[in-house]
C-alpha cells in the first residue's frame, strides 16, 4: 500500500524543516520549497511612511516638532473637548480625564469599582500616551483635526488639570517624556500562562 | 463608552417570541419583497404568510443573494452606545457564527474603505520597508484557519435572571479566517533580529493602535477572508489582523501599518484600557492569551424547557489551545460530568458540547466548566475573585455562569453577586 518513493518522503521531510516557523499549516509536500522572497509590493516611500508614522513613545520617540501652553490647552478644551468630558474633565458623559484628588490613589483589585476609578492622574504610566492618542483620536466628533502645537497644548492642560505641571508650563518633546506620571511603576506583564490555576 | 457591558434596559427583556415580532409591524397583510425583487404576503400577526399545502403551490425561482427564511430572527444585540454588538449564541447550532452575526467592537466606528486604495505600509526594523496593496497580500500563499476571536470585556457581570447567553458571553465569534501569514511578510521585509514587539495600526477613525509581543508572531495572520468571502466591514474589511487566542482589540482592524520595534509602544489601549488591576496595588499589561472558557447556549434564557430528557448544549473555547474536557454540572455544581465534544476540536476554537440530562422537573441550576490542554480548568465565580480581586477587570473574566431550570421549566440567568 505505502508505495511512495523514499525520494518523495526525504523531500517532504526537507521541506517541513525549512518551513518551520514561517508557513505554519501549509503543507509543502511537492511544492516548490518557498522562496526567500516573492518580490510583492513595492519599496515604501519616505512620504508613504511618514504620513502615518505618528506614534510616540514614552521616551518621546515619534514626537513632533512645536509646542503649546497650559493656557492655549485651555482655551481650545473648552471649545472643543468640555462638551463630551465635562467643563472640568470629570462631568462626562464620556470617559473621565481628572483625578477627583491629586492624590487619588491607584485602583485597588480588592474593591469592586475599579472601572470607575481610572484616569490620566492615577492610572496612566506614561505622558507621551496621552499626546499619541488625542493626535489620532480627539476630539472624536472630529478626529484628525489638530494640529501638533494644539496637541502639546491639550496634553498640557490636562497634565495640569491632574495636578502634574504648573499653570504657566509649556510642553514640547523635549519636556513631555520628563512627566512623570504617578502610576509609572504599576504595571506588571502578563504572568498567567503556564498556569493551570487562575492565576492572581 | 466602555468595554464594561451596561446594557441598554430593555435589551434584556428578548423573549424569542417577541423576536419573531417585528418584521411585520402594524396589523393586517402587508407586502414585502424578497431579496428576488418578488412580493411576498407578510401577515401582520408576526409570521410570514404561508400556503397549507407547500406541495401546492409553485415556489420562487432562484435568486442572485440568498437570505434566511423569514421565520428566522437572527439579531446581534448593539450596546446602548452602539460601540459594540453581540452575538445571539443561544439562536445558533455550530462553532461557526455567520459572519452578519459576528460581535462587533469598534471604537471610532465602521470605516468605509475602498480595497483598491487600501495600503498596508510594514517598516521600522527591517531591512526593506515595503507597501502591500490588497491585490499584493492575496498574491502571498494563503493560509486558513479556524478560530474564535473574544472581546477581551466579554461577560455581563452583574446581569439580572432575565439576561440570555448573547448578552451574558456574546463577545466571541468564530469564523474560518484567510489570509497571510505574518511570518511570510516578515521575510519579505527582513525583519531585524533583535526587533521584539510590532504596532499595529487601522486605518478607521480611531486610528487603533496596539503593540504585538514576539510569542505571538508565528501564529499571527493577515486576514482579508471571512468564512470564504471578504472580511465584513465591521470585522476590519479589507485586511485586519489577527492574532489567535488573543483578545480582539489585539486583532487591530483595517490594518494599514506595521511598525517593528524593539519595545512596546504603551499605546492608550494597552494602558489606560485593556489592562486589569490585580491584588498588590498592580496592574496586569500585555495579558493578550484568552483564559478558558465555556457557557451553557441550551437551554438559557428565556427558553422553557419540559421534565424529561433534555440535551444540554454549548460552547467551550481556550485562547492556550484545545479545550480537553468540558463538565457539567446539573446539581448546582455539587456534581460533574463530562460533555461529549464534537469533533472537530480544534485549538483557539470554538467547541460545540453536548450532554444528556433527564430532568426530574425540581428546581435546578446548570452549569459548565471547560478544562483546556494545558490543564488550566475554568474557575467558579469565588475562586476567580479570590485571585484576582473583585476589582480586577472588567477584561478577562471568564467564570463559570449558570441558568436557574425552575420547577415550571422556565429558564433564567443564575444571577451571582459580583462583589
Ligand atoms: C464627541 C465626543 C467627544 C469629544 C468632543 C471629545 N472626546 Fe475624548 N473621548 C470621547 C470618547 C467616547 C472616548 C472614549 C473612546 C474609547 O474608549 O474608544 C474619549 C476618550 C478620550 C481620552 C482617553 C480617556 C482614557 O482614560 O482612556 C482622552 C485623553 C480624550 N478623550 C481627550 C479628548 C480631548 C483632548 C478632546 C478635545 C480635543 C476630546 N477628547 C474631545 C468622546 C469625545
Amino acid at each position: 500500500m505505502n508505495d511512495k518513493p523514499r525520494s518523495a518522503t526525504r523531500v517532504s521531510i526537507l521541506s517541513i524543516l525549512l518551513c518551520v516557523g514561517w508557513c505554519n499549516g501549509v503543507s509543502a509536500q511537492d511544492e516548490a520549497p518557498m522562496p526567500v522572497r516573492f518580490g510583492f509590493g513595492h519599496a515604501a516611500t519616505a512620504e508613504e511612511i511618514a504620513a502615518w508614522d505618528i506614534d510616540v513613545m514614552p521616551d518621546g520617540t515619534g514626537l513632533p516638532p512645536g509646542s503649546g501652553s497650559v493656557a492655549e490647552g485651555e482655551a481650545l478644551y473648552v471649545a472643543q473637548c468640555a462638551v463630551c468630558h465635562g467643563r472640568t474633565g470629570v462631568e462626562g458623559p464620556n470617559d473621565r480625564l481628572v483625578v477627583h484628588a491629586p492624590d487619588e490613589a491607584f485602583p485597588d483589585a480588592a474593591d469592586a469599582a475599579t472601572w470607575r476609578q481610572r484616569t490620566i492622574g492615577n492610572y496612566w504610566p506614561y505622558a507621551t500616551t496621552l499626546f499619541d492618542y488625542i493626535r489620532r483620536s480627539m476630539p472624536q466628533n472630529l478626529p484628525g483635526s489638530l494640529d501638533d502645537d494644539e496637541v502639546y497644548a491639550l496634553t498640557a492642560y490636562l497634565l495640569h488639570l491632574n495636578h502634574l505641571l504648573p499653570a504657566e508650563a509649556r510642553l514640547d518633546a523635549e519636556s513631555l517624556p520628563r512627566v512623570e506620571m504617578p502610576a509609572r511603576d504599576r504595571f506588571v506583564p502578563d504572568d498567567r500562562l503556564g498556569h493551570r490555576e487562575v492565576h492572581r | 463608552m466602555t468595554d464594561e457591558k451596561k446594557k441598554a434596559p430593555d435589551s434584556g427583556h428578548v423573549t424569542r417570541r417577541s423576536a419573531l415580532i417585528g418584521m411585520a409591524g402594524a396589523a393586517g397583510t402587508v407586502l414585502a419583497r424578497n431579496s428576488a425583487g418578488q412580493e411576498v404576503q407578510v401577515s401582520g400577526t408576526s409570521r410570514p404568510h404561508v400556503p397549507d399545502d407547500p406541495t401546492k403551490v409553485l415556489g420562487t425561482w432562484s435568486s442572485e443573494l440568498g437570505e434566511r427564511s423569514a421565520f428566522e430572527k437572527l439579531k446581534r444585540v448593539p450596546s446602548a452606545t452602539r460601540s459594540s454588538s453581540e452575538t445571539p449564541l443561544q439562536d445558533l447550532h455550530g462553532t461557526i457564527t455567520p459572519s452578519d452575526l459576528h460581535f462587533e467592537r469598534h471604537h471610532a466606528g465602521v470605516p468605509v474603505i475602498d480595497p483598491e486604495r487600501h495600503k498596508l505600509v510594514v517598516h521600522g526594523m527591517v531591512r526593506r520597508p515595503l507597501t502591500f496593496s490588497v491585490a499584493d497580500l492575496k498574491r502571498f500563499p494563503a493560509v486558513s484557519r479556524i478560530c474564535f476571536v473574544e472581546c477581551s470585556g466579554n461577560l455581563y457581570h452583574d446581569a439580572p435572571e432575565q439576561t440570555t447567553a448573547q448578552l451574558i458571553a456574546g463577545m466571541t465569534s468564530q469564523s474560518e479566517w484567510t489570509g497571510v501569514m505574518l511570518s511570510t511578510l516578515a521575510r519579505e521585509v527582513g525583519v531585524n533580529d533583535d526587533a521584539s514587539w510590532f504596532l499595529a495600526e487601522g486605518a478607521d477613525a480611531a486610528v487603533m493602535t496596539r503593540s504585538i509581543p514576539r510569542e505571538l508572531w508565528d501564529e499571527a495572520m493577515i486576514v482579508y477572508a471571512q468564512n470564504g468571502e471578504a472580511v465584513r466591514p465591521e470585522n476590519g474589511y479589507p485586511v485586519r489582523l489577527l492574532n489567535p487566542g488573543c483578545e480582539g482589540n489585539s486583532c487591530v482592524k483595517w490594518l494599514r501599518r506595521i511598525e517593528f520595534a524593539d519595545r512596546p509602544f504603551m499605546t492608550r489601549e494597552e494602558t489606560s484600557k485593556y489592562t486589569e488591576p490585580i491584588r498588590g496595588g498592580v496592574a496586569r499589561q500585555f495579558s493578550l492569551v484568552m483564559d478558558a472558557r465555556s457557557i451553557i447556549t441550551y437551554p438559557s434564557y428565556p427558553d422553557a424547557v419540559e421534565r424529561g430528557w433534555i440535551e444540554i448544549q454549548g460552547i467551550a473555547w481556550s485562547g492556550r489551545g484545545r479545550i480537553s474536557a468540558v463538565e457539567v454540572s446539573t446539581d448546582d455544581g455539587r456534581s460533574w460530568q463530562r460533555a461529549r465534544l464534537q469533533e472537530p476540536v480544534l485549538p483557539k476554537a470554538h467547541v460545540r458540547f453536548r450532554h444528556l440530562w433527564n430532568w426530574n422537573g425540581r428546581e435546578t441550576v446548570i452549569m459548565s466548566r471547560a478544562i483546556d490542554e494545558t490543564g488550566y480548568v475554568q474557575p467558579s465565580r469565588e475562586e476567580w475573585i479570590a485571585a484576582r480581586g473583585p476589582g480586577s477587570g472588567p477584561y478577562h473574566r471568564n467564570p463559570v455562569t449558570g441558568w436557574r431550570v425552575r420547577g415550571g421549566g422556565d429558564v433564567v440567568y443564575r444571577v451571582e453577586e459580583w462583589a
